[in-house]
């Protein structure tokens, strides 16, 4: 697993390994029952706070994607996300993408569209990243 | 980690007239990595002074291991159990990296040689090289296991990356992340280079003109704060800066920056009610916050 994070950016440094690892899951890079690299090695690894990562694994937990065995390790917890929802994720990449071309033909930029997109998406009734972040 | 490990409560000093500090309240909890953050002249170095004891304060009370600091006796009692890197990093120009490490030794009961072994191999750091002879970056290195060995469970450091080159900076941090895991050390730095504080700390705290304007986990103050770009037909109207939970207002020409940070999405609302044609909300940073928060309106 590549894990990589942005520090300077204005996303919570936690959130960011959340939604690396649960897109491991997502794509297959890591399967159930897998063990995960320890708090310890993720915070030399990316030269983090290791409070950090312990956070993100808790929040992880707490949503059921990674099991905390103690004296063990962490791994994948549960079972495989189902097929539906996988289609699901696949038509919606579909969907936006063609709404992304047809942007980019009308002359935004990425920014633009990305800008569009993200207000777009606030303004939906219960938005989930706005209850994620806690606002 | 509920456990406070240093706390000041308006804590208080004038040097000849001029406030350093006024009415400083800190919390740093247990195992954390504290970034301590103000510009110069802010009271950053008489904070550190007066956790030490090389100060007295002149009101307010120091807790540290959950202990006030009243006199002498628990100052230096306090001391035992802390370590603090400097930050011009004084050690002994006569001397050898070895036979600095063996003349610290014995001061401190509690030495521990693995760690000893351990520290001089992760850092590279040859005993018979003398101390004149040391980059910045190992004399930084060489106070770090010096403070290590002798097992403190807090250590305050000033500064600690000041002039170190990148490649440097990265191997001290890498140290503090790997104490902090290890030995749930707990670290209180200041620091000037947010890029660094934003790496490596759970925990920040701003201060200005001797006071805390800003604290807490560093992902919860990311979480909340946020940056609405708003633009209006003409001018932004005159409502826009009495509507409630905006922490900062910036207005050029058609547009207005906000910051805020509580009932963001109520404020989005009111912001459109008033007319505003685009509305665009930004994550903030950790530079965007000091920036607002120490520069004034």
């Amino acid at each position: 697993m590549n894990l990589r994070i942005n520090f300077s950016s204005g996303v919570p440094i936690y959130l960011q390994l959340m939604e690396q690892i649960k897109h491991a899951v997502e794509t297959g890079a890591i399967r159930v029952g897998e063990q995960l690299p320890t708090i310890r090695s993720i915070a030399e690894e990316l030269t983090m706070n290791p409070n950090t990562a312990a956070r993100a694994y808790r929040d992880l937990e707490r949503e059921g994607v990674v099991e905390v065995r103690h004296g063990a390790g962490v791994f994948v917890a549960g079972p495989r996300m189902s097929s539906a929802k996988t289609d699901e994720i696949r038509k919606g990449a579909e969907v936006l993408r063609h709404a992304m071309e047809k942007g980019m033909a009308l002359g935004l930029s990425e920014s633009e569209l990305r800008r569009i997109f993200e207000d777009e998406l606030s303004r939906l009734p219960d938005n989930p990243t706005a209850t994620r972040r806690r606002t | 980690m509920n456990d406070t490990i240093i706390a000041t409560h308006r804590l208080s000093k004038t040097y000849s007239g001029h406030p350093a500090l006024r009415g400083l309240d800190l919390a740093v909890p247990c195992g954390s990595i504290y970034g301590f953050l103000g510009r110069n002249g802010a009271g950053k170095t008489t904070t550190m002074k007066l956790l030490l004891g090389m100060l007295r304060p002149d009101a307010g009370e120091i807790r540290l291991f959950g202990e006030a600091i009243e006199s002498e006796a628990s100052s230096i009692a306090a001391r035992r159990r802390l370590a603090f890197v400097s930050e011009d990093k004084e050690l002994y120009n006569f001397m050898t990296v070895g036979q600095t490490i063996r003349f610290t030794r014995p001061f401190f009961p509690a030495w521990r040689r693995d760690l000893e072994e351990k520290y001089l191999d992760l850092f590279r750091l040859p005993r018979e090289k003398a101390v004149p002879k040391l980059s910045k970056g190992m004399r930084t290195q060489l106070m770090l296991l010096l403070a290590m060995a002798r097992g403190a469970e807090l250590l305050i450091m000033d500064e600690p990356t000041g002039g170190l080159d990148p490649a440097m900076t990265e191997e001290i941090l890498l140290a503090l992340a790997d104490l902090a895991a290890s030995d749930r050390t707990t670290v209180f730095f200041s620091s000037h280079q947010l890029a660094e504080v934003e790496q490596i700390c759970d925990n920040v705290c701003i201060i200005d003109e001797g006071q805390v304007v800003i604290d807490g986990q560093l992902d919860d103050l990311k979480s909340q704060y946020r940056r609405i770009l708003l633009v209006f037909d003409g001018q932004p109207p005159r409502e826009l800066a009495a509507l409630p939970g905006i922490d900062h207002l910036r207005q050029r020409g058609r547009t207005a920056s906000l910051l805020a940070h509580v009932d963001v999405d109520k404020l989005l609302d009111r912001a459109r009610e008033l007319g505003a044609r685009s509305v665009e909300v930004h994550p903030v940073t950790l530079k965007e916050l000091f920036l607002d928060h120490v520069r004034g309106e």
